[in-house]
């Protein structure tokens, strides 16, 4: 028998759980009680979440902790793998940790059903030893990999866009850190969040896995992490690569002369630009439509499965080229699916001397959860 | 030289793979201009793209040779 039968911090039961751990010359006993040690936050509990979330659990890591302030939606089944259909309208965190705590019952899980923001950024990931990116915005991307350059943690960061992925490793010891890779956050609207362009549920199921895969190796401190080197995946061609990337001595974060201070950055695009656009609010639509038009600038594919009467429908991609359609001295409520793309077509109204315009707050979706008969996914 | 286009950036070019005929000593910012002035949607992930050449994350004023292979990365957010 090559198994140890007797281990300081891990009782029988445990050494017959991780047996096809203790088996790996890379893991065995020594590994598998660092595991019982490590403590791992994942940050959002997505689509990327669901899979990083049960196989650290799985793998005995000591002490999980899960946050996500969003509740399970129908929607979220497709990919998010870590809930029952008797899960939709209950919190993520509190949901998922539910599953976690029957999957594993040696483990501890804490879960967080808060936002993740810069308030208690640093202070969440000082209580771990490696933090998972598992969001689907981009300002809490930036927001996170601050604060594990100032709490020295690695960021273990995937994402996903329709069949694409990414993954990679940040903020470990002397690697680069996220704003290395990406200075520069996109334009509100311009890269699609998974409720607005859609995923592969499969997808995330693989970059999620690898994230989990990746922090494993971390914590046990073997193979080669992903620092300094971005994974692409591409599923539709099936091929995978890696990029090589530096740490960016200008870097605002990670560089030499750092400018964020001790507090991590909110870099966000999306509120900023929100705060000085008017809101309609869902149930007021139908009102406010009395004297303004809809401008529906979904694209095509998405505006397939029902419409308002009367809107005008020019999609997002097309603006640029049909604004001579618009009138500038009529009043607009701008929509789109979710509430991003319309942000960014109201933008772009204004820099053309639109004056009168307002945008549909959580888009059509929020609009349609609330009207029975306008019936589209 | 050999271009190719990941994620949204491979929507908007409706191609993951393409060739792209470069002027000796062009730079990698030449070769977007270029693909940018064919797909005018390109130029939202003007600034937060970033580019590959060999394999290596490297700056736009990066010289480009024949048969160098650039990739384009554009951000991805999703979760
Ligand atoms: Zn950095």
């Amino acid at each position: 028998m090559a198994e140890r039968t007797s281990s300081a911090r891990l009782s029988a039961r445990a050494l017959r759980r991780y047996s096809r751990h203790l088996l790996i010359p890379e893991v065995g006993l020594t590994g598998q009680e660092r595991l019982a040690a490590a403590r791992v936050l994942v940050v959002g509990a997505g689509g990327l979440g669901s899979p990083a979330l049960q196989y650290l659990a799985a793998a005995g890591v000591g002490r999980i902790g899960v946050i996500d302030d969003d509740s399970v939606d129908e929607t979220n089944l497709q990919r998010q793998t870590i809930f029952s259909a008797s899960d939709v309208g209950r919190n993520k965190a509190v949901a998922a940790a539910e599953r976690l705590r029957g999957l594993n019952p040696l483990i501890a899980i804490d879960a967080l059903p808060l936002r993740f923001g810069p308030d208690n950024a640093r202070d969440l990931v000082r209580l771990y030893d490696t933090v998972l990116d598992c969001t689907d915005r981009f300002p809490t991307r930036y927001l996170i990999s601050d604060a594990c350059v100032l709490e020295r943690k690695p960021d273990v960061y995937g994402s996903i866009f329709r069949f694409d992925g990414q993954v990679s490793v940040f903020g470990a010891e002397f690697g680069p850190c996220y704003r290395c890779l990406y200075p520069e956050a996109p334009p509100p609207g311009s890269v699609p969040s998974c409720a607005e362009g859609g995923v592969l549920g499969a997808l995330a199921g693989v970059i999620g896995t690898w994230q989990a895969s990746e922090a494993l190796k971390l914590l046990l401190g073997i193979g080669e992490p992903l620092i300094g080197r971005l994974m692409l995946v591409d599923t539709l061609g099936a091929n995978v690569r890696t990029v090589r990337f530096d740490r960016d001595p200008d870097c605002i974060a990670c560089g030499a002369r750092p400018t964020i201070g001790d507090r991590p950055l909110l870099v966000s695009d999306e509120e900023a630009s929100t705060s000085d656009v008017p809101e309609v609010e869902a149930d007021a639509l139908d009102e406010v439509l009395r004297d303004a038009f809809l401008l529906d600038v979904r694209e095509p594919h998405e505006a397939v499965l029902g419409s308002l009467d009367g809107a005008v429908q020019i999609p997002a991609s097309q603006l640029e080229g049909r604004m001579h359609e618009l009138d500038s001295a009529r009043r607009y409520v701008v929509a789109c699916r979710v509430g991003v793309k319309s942000l960014w077509a109201v933008t772009r109204l204004r820099e053309a001397g639109f004056t009168r315009l307002q945008h549909l707050q959580g888009g059509l979706l929020a609009y349609a959860a609330r009207h029975a008969e306008f019936d589209f996914f | 030289m050999r271009v190719l286009a990941f994620a949204r950036l491979r929507e908007l070019l409706a191609s993951g793979e393409l060739t792209l005929e470069l002027a000796a000593g062009a730079r990698v910012s030449d070769a977007w201009r270029m693909l940018a002035a064919r797909h005018g949607a390109l130029e939202e992930l003007a600034n937060s793209t970033r580019f590959a050449r060999n394999g290596q994350i490297v700056s736009c004023d990066t010289r480009l040779a024949d048969g160098d292979e650039l990739a384009l990365l554009p951000p991805v957010g999703g979760g």
